[in-house]
């Protein structure tokens, strides 16, 4: 896995709360059996028509999302399914990082295993993001510091062990089969 | 040693290696559940690192999401319509097979939803740790067991090593007292409980569920309970196993048996939660007051009692935008509305007893003209047993499509969708914007309400016809 030290762009705002893995990709395109390709199907349902042809209006489509990595989205991002090809989509769009007040358990550490960051920032923090469409923002992921263009900065909480991992680009994999031994040991007690 | 709660009990049961402030725990999985939709991935890894699933033994695989419900499609007369779906299926067979894992494939009379076959196998029992690439996982705390949904990087992990990751969550309490009402279930239970703690109230927690309510449910209903845990946030729910739960396990082909029932049962009635342990939060909730339930917006907490209106909330988007999605108004009640079909099945609603709960309305009756109602059992055994017992009869009689096992119409990945506009009166657990189909709009019942609404062709109250 590539380290992730530090994501620095301008933001996409979707305000919407609770916004549930279901829309971030829909059930339909959960028959793939690979990880790549899904930025396609990113938000199908509210980027696209009925005839497949994207809605000029919501925000994924305009130009000034191509290059964003940062996407500022309302209260409880990303409840409901488990299905890791919710934050495998948002990566392959080009996401890096995603901001909200509050970040549901399962995409939140579906989304640490795969290099995206969840950064949960305060109210006010929230506020002025979802106000400012665009903003440069800068996350810091040594200093576990979050920057806005005003230079106002704020410390974004971020587990210890994940962030180690995502700093060094160690894989969890790799850390969990070395303590092999002790699972033996606890296997052995059990029988 | 101080008084712990249940979970702290399985949970310390279960770590390799305790958590620091800089490393999570090590925790042992005992029984690894897998579908063909969250699985590939994770085989993909194992196989490019050259790696074995380290124990088949604790490893169970089915097929359910993707699957099809459509009889001539399960048994093979015509080939399953979705491709990619068909590929899917195929591919969990090759890797089963590849890795020495069991799989209750297509034509196995014990296949079904992954959350309701493993307890009916009893497979799942108390104080176990159960994981699955599915969030709806938390069903098998019904037992007293650790449960909850994974990713599929997760999903490698357990294969890899038997072991998880994982920070240990906080506890909370939610006590029920009284008694459930006539016509009121644990469908309606778990969404007055979503209703009060709302979305994401659970999130961070592991929730168990307590009091004389809870205690006086039958395993099916705690079931359903359970399942929903996550719909408020929480990866997981329990409850404590009692004389309900051993009398069910019992019963179950893969129950430990003899002298190994005995002191399996000995061990399983410690996993309580002692007197005066403390949670970190709890909610009390009075069972005597609640309601059918009723969703009327686009997730699974805004609910409101069916004789009830919807909120007469000002100047919030994103409830105004829930509403337009949903083609209601502010206000308005949800009597009467409109139905264009009508779902009973899914890992919340699938089981026998919500069958036999449906039949009870259905009985002698018909579904009302334009309404399309899919009933679609939890597993091959459970089809089996409503056939033998005359509900599938009533269904047919009434003019209900009985179909296959699989998760079907919750999720709409299997060829069960619902047309965009319709409304869906759905059993399952999430309303979500075009969970059931692009543009589809889907309200949150009992299978008791489902089935009343079935037959008047609108939004009914099931005591009307009880």
């Amino acid at each position: 896995m590539q380290p992730v030290k530090r994501v620095s762009s301008k933001t996409v705002v979707i305000a919407s709360s609770n916004i549930d893995t279901d829309q971030i990709i829909p059930a339909r395109f959960l028959t793939t059996t690979t990880k790549q390709g899904l930025g396609k199907q990113l938000f199908a349902d509210w980027r696209y028509a009925k005839d497949g042809s994207p809605i000029p209006e919501f925000v994924l489509n305009r130009p000034e999302a191509r290059a964003a990595q940062i996407l500022v989205a309302g209260r409880n991002f990303g409840c409901g399914s488990s299905r890791e090809h919710a934050p495998w989509a948002l990566l392959d769009f080009g996401f890096r990082a995603v901001i909200s007040t509050e970040i549901a358990d399962i995409f939140r550490g579906n989304s640490l295993k795969n290099g995206l960051l969840p950064i949960v920032v305060d109210e006010q923090t929230s506020r002025w993001l979802l106000d400012h469409p665009g903003a440069d923002v800068d996350i810091d992921l040594e200093a576990t510091r979050l920057t806005l263009p005003t230079g106002a900065a704020v410390l974004f909480p971020i587990e210890a062990f994940a962030r180690h991992c995502l700093l060094n680009g160690i894989d969890e994999l790799g850390y969990l089969r070395s303590k092999l031994e002790s699972i033996e040991r606890y296997e052995a007690a059990l029988a | 040693m101080s008084a712990r709660t249940l979970f702290d009990k399985v949970w310390a049961a279960h770590e390799v290696v305790a958590e620091t402030p800089d490393t999570p725990a090590v925790l042992y999985i005992d029984l690894h559940l897998i579908h063909e939709v969250t699985s590939p991935q994770a085989f993909s890894v194992l196989k490019s690192l050259g790696l074995p699933v380290r124990r088949p033994d604790r490893t169970l695989a089915t097929m359910d999401h993707s699957t099809p419900t459509n009889t001539d499609q399960v048994f093979g007369k015509v080939p399953i319509k979705v491709d990619a779906a068909a590929r899917q299926v195929r591919q969990l067979e090759i890797n089963a097979a590849e890795f020495g894992i069991e799989l209750f494939g297509m034509r196995d009379e014990r296949r079904g939803i992954v959350h309701v076959i493993s307890p009916e196998l009893g497979c799942t029992q108390p104080g176990m740790t159960i994981v699955c690439g599915d969030s709806h996982t938390s069903t098998h705390g019904a037992f007293g067991a650790l449960a909850f949904g994974i990713g599929t990087t997760e999903v490698g992990h357990v294969f890899a090593t038997q072991s998880l990751l994982q920070r240990k969550p906080k506890t909370f309490a939610v006590n029920v007292e009284g008694r459930l009402r006539p016509g009121v279930t644990a469908k309606d239970l778990i969404l007055a409980i979503i209703g009060k703690i709302g979305v994401s109230g659970g999130t961070g927690y592991v929730l168990e569920y307590r009091g004389s309510t809870i205690r006086a449910l039958s395993m099916d209903e705690r079931m359903t309970v359970c399942n929903m845990s996550i719909e408020a946030g929480a990866r997981a729910g329990m409850i404590a196993a009692d004389e309900v739960t051993f009398d069910y396990l019992k019963k179950t082909p893969r129950a430990p048996k003899g002298k190994e029932w005995d002191s399996a049962l000995a061990h399983w009635r410690t996993l309580n939660t002692d007197p005066g342990a403390a949670f970190n939060a709890s909610v009390d909730i009075d069972a005597s007051q609640i309601e059918p339930m009723i969703t009327y917006g686009t997730n699974p907490g805004m609910a409101v009692p069916i004789g009830g209106a919807i909120p007469d909330t000002v100047g919030d988007e994103v409830f105004d935008k829930a509403l337009r999605y949903m083609g209601f108004h502010n206000g308005e009640g949800m009597l009467g509305k409109p139905v264009n079909v009508v779902f009973i099945g899914s890992c919340t609603n699938g089981r026998l007893e919500d069958l036999q709960a449906a039949a009870r309305i259905l009985k002698g009756r018909v579904v009302a003209p334009g309404v399309h109602l899919l009933i679609v059992p939890g597993s091959q055994q459970i089809k089996q047993q409503a056939e033998d017992s005359g509900l599938a009869e009533i269904f047919r009689a009434a003019g209900a499509d009985w179909r296959e096992s699989g998760c079907s119409m919750c999720l709409g990945m299997n060829g069960d969708t619902v047309a965009a506009g319709q409304y869906s009166i759905s059993t399952s657990n999430r309303n979500f914007e075009g969970r059931q189909g692009v543009g589809a709009r889907t309200l949150l019942v009992s299978p008791l309400t489902a089935a009343a609404s079935a037959v008047k062709g609108r939004i009914t109250d099931p005591r009307e016809l009880m």
